[in-house]
């Protein structure tokens, strides 16, 4: 659906906002862009929708170029910018129908009414857009993406600075449009919202998309598994035999952490296991947990997150 | 060509005179009245008549210039320049539209409201003074063609502008001197040889020379000589905007 080939955007002042980005996003497919703030994000999607041009490189939308084939490119393209930038005096049938109108279409009443019921905006079908509140706006510029009925769905930082409520509900209408089969790309900063929705994650920082991949195999790959090692007796302090471990005395508790590459062929449990048992120590309970996508993040990241 | 799209942008911004269609009908009946009571009561009561035609009759083809030309400008540069201001331009950019759609529908829009306020400056003035246009197609043409040329102009200024101080600057430093030095309130041949050679560089001149003639039948200059002069400016005009987006010089970054 989305093929970025060797993308580059460079500023007249030097700055480089892209270098090199390949990129390909399956029909149907939810793709996260995570990455810091002035990453690229913004300027990656400004650049397929036609609102920046590229320095080199192409962009194939639908397998229509951005640029040579634009009219049937954009055609398959709705944005959900960032920005709330709604004409203030419209109503919201009338903005919607603007909208619809730019790529070609009459109004569809039927359509139209589905949308704005499904966004909660029914009732407000006859309001200007100044008078709704932020969260009613949000979901304007939502509706106004989907009535041209688009094919690849463009998500710019969603559910920055909304309420839990719509995040969630915003969440459940991306799942509804991934089941109609449209291709559905966001960025966000939010990890969480990723780890959510997402398919697969792109992290990109500077400019340059560091790694895409199956947001699953993701934490897998990256993430390191924590072992918690509760004992009947809690320890005071690490005998000399388990310093060899990589151990941490849980200082309150007198519980064991272990930390272990999930990828790790060898995690070194057993061995764990097994000096614990022959120095006489008997374990109460164990419990495992995977670092998240933020854990990861921090990784890749540092301090840039 | 996308027309839906050309008519979208066109409705949209008539909706946007509509709603303000008191303010766009009292400022130009306004100004035009006080223009009467000033210059074709108390000053043209004691001026003779300008190439046979009387002077508050003389005034009415400049004056509906001088209010299509503001009203051209305004509303081609502020059309454009609100969706840039606000960030919904974005629309614009990602919708399936080439240029000239864009410009047909904001310039047809800019275009079609100056040309209705050009009507009802006709009406108002002809409350003032009887008139009897002499050549109502040529007139209707020009005036068509100045609504089109300087909506252009407008549109130039729209896209360039960078803040609302610049979209009003121009017109103020640029247009009102135009307007007032081209022979608006008086035939060019009363001012000296040296000011009537400079009055020829002035765009202004030709359209009311044109526009006069197509009233009383006289102008200061050949009507074919006006004509070129239209053409040449909405050609100049067209031939930026082309550049302009083409390289998408201050519209894309």
């Amino acid at each position: 659906m989305l093929k970025i080939s060797n993308l580059t955007k460079s500023y007249d002042n030097g700055f480089t906002a892209l270098k090199n980005i390949d990129l390909e996003v399956e029909s149907g497919e939810i793709f996260a862009l995570l990455g810091p703030n002035g990453a690229g994000k913004t300027t990656l999607i400004s650049i397929i929708c036609g609102m920046v041009n590229p320095t080199s490189g192409s962009v194939k939308v639908g397998g229509y170029d951005i640029l040579s084939d634009y009219r049937k490119a954009r055609s398959l393209i709705g944005l959900v910018p960032q920005e709330i930038t709604l004409e203030p005096f419209l109503t919201v049938v009338n903005s919607l129908k603007f909208s619809r109108g730019l790529f070609g279409k009459k109004p569809d009443l039927k359509l139209m009414e589905d949308i704005l019921k499904k966004l909660s905006l029914w009732d407000k079908r006859n309001d200007k857009t100044v008078t709704l509140s932020g969260g009613m706006k949000r979901r304007l510029l939502i509706a106004k993406a989907l009535y041209h009925e688009p094919r690849i769905l463009f998500l710019d930082e969603p559910t920055a600075g909304v309420d839990v409520e719509l995040r969630k509900d915003m969440w459940d209408l991306v799942a509804q449009l991934k089941a109609d089969g449209v291709t559905i790309i966001l960025t966000t900063h939010y990890i969480e919202e990723a780890e959510a929705i997402a398919d697969r994650v792109g992290i990109i920082r500077d400019g340059e998309l560091l790694m895409v991949e199956n947001k699953a195999t993701l934490v897998e790959r990256l993430g390191k598994r924590q072992l918690t090692v509760q004992l009947v007796d809690p320890l005071k302090k690490l005998p000399d035999y388990l310093q060899a471990l990589d151990l941490v005395l849980e200082a309150k508790t007198g519980d064991l952490i272990y930390t272990y590459e999930a990828d790790g062929k060898r995690t070194g449990i057993a061995n764990l296991f097994s000096t614990l048992s022959d120095n006489g120590i008997i374990i109460r309970d164990v419990q495992t947990s995977q670092s998240s996508l933020e854990d990861i993040m921090i990784d890749m990241l540092g301090d840039k997150i | 060509m996308n027309y839906q799209a050309v008519k979208s942008i066109y409705v949209s911004e008539m909706m946007r005179a509509i709603r303000t269609i008191t303010q766009s009908l009292i400022s130009p009946v306004l100004s035009t009245s006080l223009y009467f009571v000033v210059f074709g009561t108390a000053i043209g009561s004691r001026m003779d008549a300008i190439d046979g035609v009387e002077y508050g009759l003389f005034i009415v083809p400049g004056l509906i210039m001088l209010s299509v030309l503001a009203q051209s400008i305004s509303n081609a540069s502020f059309g454009i320049y609100f969706p840039k201001f606000i960030g919904s331009i974005y629309e614009i950019h990602t919708a399936p539209i080439s240029a000239i759609e864009i410009l047909i529908g904001y310039v047809g829009a800019a275009a079609s409201k100056s040309m209705f306020i050009g009507i009802v400056t006709l009406i108002t003035a002809n409350l003032f003074v009887p008139l009897h246009i002499e050549h109502p197609i040529a007139m209707f043409s020009f005036l068509i063609l100045t609504c089109v040329g300087f909506s252009l102009f407008g549109f130039i200024i729209g896209l360039w502008a960078k803040n609302f101080e610049q979209l009003s600057l121009i017109p103020l430093l640029v247009i009102t001197p135009l307007v007032f030095l081209g022979g608006s309130f008086y035939s060019i041949s009363m001012l000296p040889p040296f000011w009537q050679n400079v009055s020829f560089f002035n765009p202004v001149v030709y359209l009311v020379s044109g526009f006069r003639w197509s009233f009383f039948g006289v102008g200061d200059m050949p009507i074919s000589t006006s004509l070129i002069a239209i053409a040449i400016f909405i050609g100049i005009c067209a031939a930026i905007i082309t550049w302009t987006f083409r390289t998408g010089y201050k519209i894309k970054e």
